[in-house]
Formats: C-alpha cells, structure tokens, sequence
C-alpha cells in the first residue's frame, strides 16, 4: 500500500461572475511511497500548488480522494506539515513558541516539548535565535524556523510548496542541501513542489512534471544519484542530461502556458 | 524639502513646540493689545488666574476627577462589550452576517442627539452620562474590531491548521494574538472620542464634571475659566493618549517596536 495515493484528484474552480469555470486539474493519479522524496516540477499556474493544498487539506476537490495510510483525509491535519512559500511565522511568537505550536496544541508537557524543539533548532542551526522573533531573522532563517516547525510535529509526509522561492539564489542552495542532509537522516516522505530543475532533480528519488493547464502528470522520473549527495553532483554529466530532458519536458509547457496566458 | 525624508529627533521636537509658542504668542497678542475684547476672548495670563481660582476655590480637581471616572466607566463598559462581540464577529461569518447591518446603521446614530432620550430614561444621575459615552463608543469598537480580525492573514491561518490547531485553536492562537495590536490601537482612538462625548453630555442636565463647569462659567461670561476648562480637557487627552501608547508599544513590542 502506498503512503500517499493521490487517487483520481480533479479539481475545477467556478467561474466568477458567470464566467466559464477553470479546470485547474485534470484527474491526477499519484502514489508516494514511503521515503520518497517527491519533486513536482511545472511551469506557473499548471494547478501543482493546487494539488499540494488538496493533500494539505486546505483545498477540496471537485472529484477523486487522497488516501493517507489507505484512509481518506478529511481537511487538514497535524499528520501532513507543510512549508509555505510566503513567511507564515506567527510573528508575535519568538522561533522557540513557533516550533512548538503545533506540539503544544496537542496538549504536550512543556519538559517535552522544549527537548523535542532543541533537536529541531539544532539541525536547522537556529539554536542561538530560540527567543529571537521573526522579524529579527532573514528570510532564509524564517524558512529554516518554518521547515522545523513542520518537522517538530512528526508529520507522516511532509508538504513543501516552492519554501525557497522567495530566497536568493546563494541561500537557495544551502536551504536545499540543509533540507536533503535532514531527509537522508530521517527518509521522511516529502512532497515537494517548485519551478525550479536545478532544486527538483538534486533533492528529488522522483521528479513528476506537470503540464500546462489543465494539470495533469505529464512525466515521472526517477532520479538514481546515490545519497548522500554533494552540491557538487549538479555540476556531473548525470545531471546534466537529467536536466537538460526535463527542460525540454518543461519549456513546451511553459509556453503553452504563455499562450493561455498565465 | 524632499518629500518622506525623515528628519532628525531634536529638530522634530523643537518644531513641535515651536508652533505651541506661536500659537500662544499670537493669542497673547490679541489680547494682550486689546485688538479682542476680554468679554470674548481672556488673555493666557487671566486664563492662568482663572484656572487657580478655579482649583483653589471652587474645588475644579473633584469636577475633573468626575469627568476622568465618567469617561473611564463608560469606555470599560463599552469595551468589556464590543471587543468579545467583535472578535466573534469578525472570526464567524453568520454572526457577522446576523450584527453588522444593525451595527453599521447604528454607528451612525449620534450620541449626542440621544441625550434627551436618556435623560428621559435614565435622569441626569451617572447612569446617563455613562450610557452617552457607550452609544458613542461601543459600535465604533464593535465594527473595528470585527474588520481587524476579518483581515487575519490567511496564511497564517492555514499554516496553523496543517499543525494540527483546532477551530477553537485557530481563534485562541491565532486570530486574538493577530488582532490584539490593532484593537488596542482602535481603543486609543475610540477612548479620544469618549472624551468629547463627556463633554457634550456634561453640557446638558449635569451638576457636575467639567462641562459643567463650562456651562457654568459661560452664564458668568468667565471666558478665563472656559478656556482653561477646555486646555484642561485636552491635556487630560493627551496625557492619556500618551499613557495607552506606551502600554500598547510594551504589551506588543513584535508590532509596535
């Protein structure tokens, strides 16, 4: 049985105004496995951040199911964590209280929660910001605070929807080997959608590329590089050629998608 | 001058005060030279003299200290009110839906025209005059209120949702700690305004506060007393404005600082 099964998840927006509907995404069929780290590549507006928000919980769709564990998901939940692409830190908590939101939401003694939150400021690097607050801390240091926040819950997959786009390009790439070097310790199940062909083939076991709109899975690729793996990997043959098919996948799509108008 | 270029403290402060001294130089002036006649208008000096006569002899410190109790009972009612209503309004929609015409049509009902109707009701006694500064006040606090937490940022909403907050964690944690800045800053507006309508009600049917005694000092043509009623009424104002400042910038430092 596979951890997450996207099962024949359609979505179709209303129109505003009588206008006609937006079919955001044809009948998705995916399962994740256990351990997978999935990358969902597309070009803008093909319906990815939709599907990420339908697992999440936060979106319903208009057809199909997700199964998590073989039972259905019914709104959102503590077992899925998802990291945003805009900053959702609470700001009037400091970086300690965010990470142990969810944690104390559950009703967990402090002692507990304290231990469990110092694992997480530890591998994000964020031990000496516990009682900073968000607005005294980077965009990249905001994101890392969000990654353990989601993380400190224990979520069965975790949710990524483009958490880097908003970074440069420098931090970009430190969050990806920061967020690679926690997924090879702990082979949490991540789902985790971007733009970007770099960021998609250097963390990803699958990428799955999506088309232009309506959303449907165009392309699923496995991607062997062996792990642990090294910045340096994006620079080998290997990746390369990965990358250069995955461009072309993605270039025809995006230019549909400029012809829709997107 | 460069158009938002900001400019330093010292300079700020001395032009602040520059315009106070202008203004008292000028009412100095005209009065002074006798260009206005003392009936209509008194000098700051007589305005000073007056004020003493006033906190000496008539006991005016028990006529403010009246004022500050009126305008601080009715504003905590109002408020102890409006804030729950509004919080419940802005973060559940068919409460909304069930309040906001009444209350958006109320807001613009003036206080101030419902004072024979209280006095009606209620009398001149205290009742009355706390009732003038909650009509004045608590539907302002409600509909600000309501529209604060009304534009909660969604995100963050969400993201405590896919950390497992319950609906009542998604208000307790999220949508009061969100607002609570902005509706302690509609606060400080709204307590500015009950202060005029103490005023207003102390005008009429009071025997007391310091309305009063500006209705009172009016019947004497004491212009000095009047005005110094008046500087009184807006240092009050001021200095409580000041006061609920600081508190808000200490209470939410992660907004304010």
């Amino acid at each position: 049985m596979s951890k997450l099964l996207i099962d024949e998840v359609e979505r179709i927006f209303p129109g505003v105004r009588g206008g006609p509907a937006t079919r955001a995404i044809e009948p998705i069929t995916l399962a994740v496995e256990d351990n997978d780290f999935i990358t969902i590549l597309g070009p803008s507006g093909c319906g990815k951040s939709t599907l990420l928000r339908i697992v999440a919980g936060l979106d319903t769709p208009t057809a199909g199911r997700v199964l998590l564990d073989g039972a259905p998901i019914a709104g959102p939940g503590a077992d899925r964590g998802m990291v945003f692409q805009s900053y959702t830190l609470f700001p009037w908590l400091t970086v300690r209280q965010n990470i142990c939101f969810g944690l104390r939401e559950q009703g967990m003694a402090q002692a507990r929660q304290d231990e469990i939150c110092d694992f997480y400021l530890d591998r994000v690097g964020l031990t000496a910001f516990a009682n900073h607050l968000p607005r005294q801390l980077s965009g990249g240091m905001q994101q890392r605070t969000a990654l353990a926040r989601a993380l400190a819950n224990n979520p069965k997959v975790l949710l990524l929807d483009e958490p880097f786009g908003a970074l440069d390009h420098q931090t970009r790439e430190l969050m990806q080997e920061l967020l690679l070097g926690i997924w090879e310790q702990d082979r949490k199940t991540v789902l985790f959608v971007t733009h970007d062909i770099d960021e998609a083939i250097f963390m990803a076991s699958r990428v799955v590329v999506m088309s232009a709109r309506p959303g449907h899975i165009k392309c699923d690729i496995p991607v062997e590089f062996a792990h642990p793996r090294e910045y340096l990997i994006k620079t080998t043959p290997g990746f390369a050629a990965l990358k250069a098919r995955l461009t072309e996948e993605i270039r025809g799509e995006a230019l549909r998608a400029v012809e829709m108008g997107a | 001058m460069t158009p938002l270029k900001p400019i330093p403290r010292g300079r700020r402060i001395a032009l602040g005060v520059a315009f106070f001294v202008l203004f008292v130089a000028l009412w100095a002036a005209v009065t002074f030279s006798g260009l206005v006649s003392a009936t209509f208008l008194a000098s700051p000096l007589q305005m000073l003299k007056g004020g003493w006569e006033l906190l000496t002899r008539f006991d005016f410190a028990q006529d403010i200290a009246v004022t500050i109790w009126r305008v601080l009972g009715g504003f905590v009612i109002a408020a102890a009110l409006a804030v729950p209503l509004g919080v419940a309004m802005g973060a559940y929609k068919p409460v909304e839906a069930f309040f906001e015409p009444f209350i958006s049509f109320s807001r613009y009902l003036p206080a101030s025209a419902f004072i024979p109707l209280l006095i009606l009701w209620l009398g001149v006694g205290e009742a009355q005059k706390l009732a003038v500064i909650f009509l004045g006040s608590f539907f302002q606090i409600v509909l600000m209120v309501a529209f604060t937490v009304g534009q909660t940022r969604r995100d963050l909403v969400e993201a405590a949702y896919t950390l497992g907050a319950s609906d009542a964690g998604i208000l307790k944690r999220v949508l009061i700690p969100y607002a609570a800045p902005e509706i302690a800053e509609h606060l400080r507006l709204t307590l500015g305004w009950a202060w005029t309508y103490v005023i207003v009600a102390e005008l009429i049917g009071s025997s007391s506060g310091i309305g009063h005694m500006i209705t009172d000092s009016q019947a004497l043509l004491a212009t000095d007393q009047m005005i110094f009623g008046i500087i009184v009424i807006g240092l009050i104002g001021l200095i409580s404005d000041f006061v609920f400042r600081a508190a808000n910038a200490r209470l939410f430092h992660w907004k304010f600082a």
